[in-house]
């Protein structure tokens, strides 16, 4: 590992100052470490930002809740506001990893870990997100696990974090503070599609720092599911974030969002647009989840995430239609 | 090159098991290894140094972590607690005593850090955290063996101990709760 300098920032301000713009910043570490133990980061001069006062979740006047970038992804989940109206949230944050690596880590590095795409994370082996114009070997080699829509020719990885699957549904807002002030985005803008820089996962510019997630009231019942190659610790193949408000057998309101299928997470749009109006039945359901996946262009072997979408689509909206 | 690069130390305190170390470590170095190398604790395993095994969970400030991910100089100041520290004097913890009764383990190599994540564990379920098996999150989570699993699912075990695992876990919960009561 490359030796490096660790500083501790007491503010947002303080943490901007240390950026010298190769700087890294350190939430939990249990991303950034374990990369740079690889040797796919290597920072020369590490900014703790793990102490700073955002470590609160705060209910908003509009019902919603203001989850601060160094909230652990534990205490995130066991705060009362969220598990009461946003309980999909809480069970993707519960879905990823272990409780110890819950514990440790925070919000704000949650949104930022990179993709678990096998060949990102080996040195040896060329990689466009890790060593921009080396090439892609994951579209011919190992890619069961990777996208099926939103791909290039680029780079076809996908993002791991269960959390911002729920908080794609949930239109959250990314609050951010960089040299040029504080600035608010939409997750979906947040988070690129490849194109042709897989190399920036996100629209942050070096030294942007995360201060908060923003999340709007929901207000209807809402679920993530996560399908994995074992029950728990392991990463999505497919996950789903999903809402549902039905009145008189209409769909009135629906929010849905897929993971482990993009190199974000996917707001499923043209689903929610198909339903949107439509009776809340099993037909319509599986007539939005068609609609959406029409786009999936799903590499060699990974073409079971099709109707795996599909299924989880209909499996979920079903369910919550029955609990609502 | 980056291996012919100066190393950088810093000063670090560290309260471990109610002792407190003044060092000056490597800012490279993770806590496993300073509890291992520098303060001479080596209950605490290296499985994967990829936070995958969970053979390295200790407890930082109450809570259980993977030591093997934190860098020491980021827990400057933390309270640390190993399993060489789980015990009262002689008297092992009731998680301690129900892993010895149930057989929870073969060569023991995973058995430190299933036993500071099982404490941990066990102090979550207290706080009414919910887990991924937790059907109503709204709800307090009652500890069934399947929670036992999931919020185990950090520790992973070679031998396959994983039966007595559960049942000295579940034993142990109910004798915290006893000696609570
Ligand atoms: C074995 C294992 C299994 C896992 N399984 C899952 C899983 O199933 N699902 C899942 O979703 N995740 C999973 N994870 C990933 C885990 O959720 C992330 O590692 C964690 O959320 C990252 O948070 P952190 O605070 O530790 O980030 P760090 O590692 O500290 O940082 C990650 C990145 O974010 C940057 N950063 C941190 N905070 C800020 C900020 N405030 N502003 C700007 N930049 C910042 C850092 O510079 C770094 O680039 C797993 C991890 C491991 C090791
Ligand atoms: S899919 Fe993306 S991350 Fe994986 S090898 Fe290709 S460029 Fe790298
Ligand atoms: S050694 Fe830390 S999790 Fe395996
Ligand atoms: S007892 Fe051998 S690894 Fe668990």
């Amino acid at each position: 590992m490359r030796p490096f300098t660790y500083e501790r920032a007491t503010s947002a301000e303080d943490a901007l100052n240390r950026h010298d713009g190769d700087a890294y910043y350190l939430g939990g570490g249990t991303n950034l470490v374990d990369l740079m133990r690889l040797g796919v980061e290597t920072p020369a001069r590490i900014v703790d930002v793990a102490h700073l006062p955002y470590d609160q979740v705060q209910l908003n006047p509009d019902g919603g809740v203001l989850i601060g970038a160094a909230v652990t992804n534990s205490a995130l989940a066991a705060d009362r506001t969220v598990r009461e109206g946003h309980p999909m949230l809480a069970q993707a944050v519960l879905a990823g990893a272990s409780g110890q690596i819950r514990n440790m880590a925070t919000v704000g590095g949650n949104l930022l870990q990179r993709t678990r795409c096998s060949y990102f994370q080996d040195i040896a082996k060329p990689c466009n997100k890790r060593d921009p114009g080396s090439g892609c070997p994951a579209i011919e080699g190992e890619h069961h696990n990777l996208a099926i829509l939103g791909h290039s020719q680029a780079c076809v990885a996908t993002h791991p974090s269960d959390m911002a699957v729920a908080l794609a549904a949930l239109d959250a807002l990314v609050h951010i503070r960089g040299r040029a002030g504080a600035r608010v985005v939409p997750i979906e803008d947040f988070y690129r599609l490849p194109d042709d820089a897989p190399e920036r996962d996100t629209v942050l510019d070096p030294g942007d720092l995360i201060t908060a997630v923003e999340v709007p009231l929901l207000g209807m019942p809402s679920r993530y599911r996560k399908v994995r190659e074992r029950a728990s610790f392991a990463f999505a193949l497919v996950s789903i974030a999903a809402s549902l408000d039905v009145v008189g057998g209409l769909v009135r309101d629906v929010r849905l969002a897929l993971g482990g299928v993009a190199h974000r997470p996917w707001r499923a749009r043209r689903a929610e647009e198909a339903l949107r109006g439509a009776p809340a039945t099993p037909d319509a359901f599986r007539a939005a989840a068609d609609a959406e996946l029409a786009e999936a262009e799903p590499l060699r072997d990974n073409a079971y995430k099709v109707p795996l979408a599909r299924n989880l689509i209909v499996q979920t909206l079903t369910e919550l239609e029955e609990t609502s | 090159m980056d291996s012919e690069a100066t190393p950088v130390h810093a000063d670090l305190t560290l309260v471990v098991n109610g002792r407190e170390h003044r060092l000056n470590v490597d800012t490279r170095a993770s806590l496993l290894d300073v509890l291992r190398e520098d303060i001479g604790l080596t209950g605490s395993k290296k499985g994967c140094d990829h936070g995958q095994c969970g053979a390295c969970t200790v407890l930082i400030e109450g809570r259980r972590a993977n030591a093997c991910l934190a860098l020491a100089v980021a827990h400057d100041g933390a309270e640390v607690v190993t399993v060489e520290g789980l015990a009262d004097g002689e008297r092992l913890s009731p998680v301690q005593e129900a892993f010895i009764e149930n057989d929870a383990f073969q060569c023991g190599y995973c058995t430190p850090g299933q036993l500071c994540s099982a404490t941990g564990m066990l102090d979550e379920v207290d706080q009414g955290w919910p887990s991924a098996v937790t059907a109503d999150v709204s709800t307090e989570p009652v500890l069934d063996d399947d929670e036992i699993r999931e919020r185990m699912s950090g520790n992973l075990c070679r031998c396959g101990a994983y039966v007595g695992i559960v049942a000295a876990v579940r034993a142990g919960a109910r004798s915290r709760e006893a000696a609570e009561a």
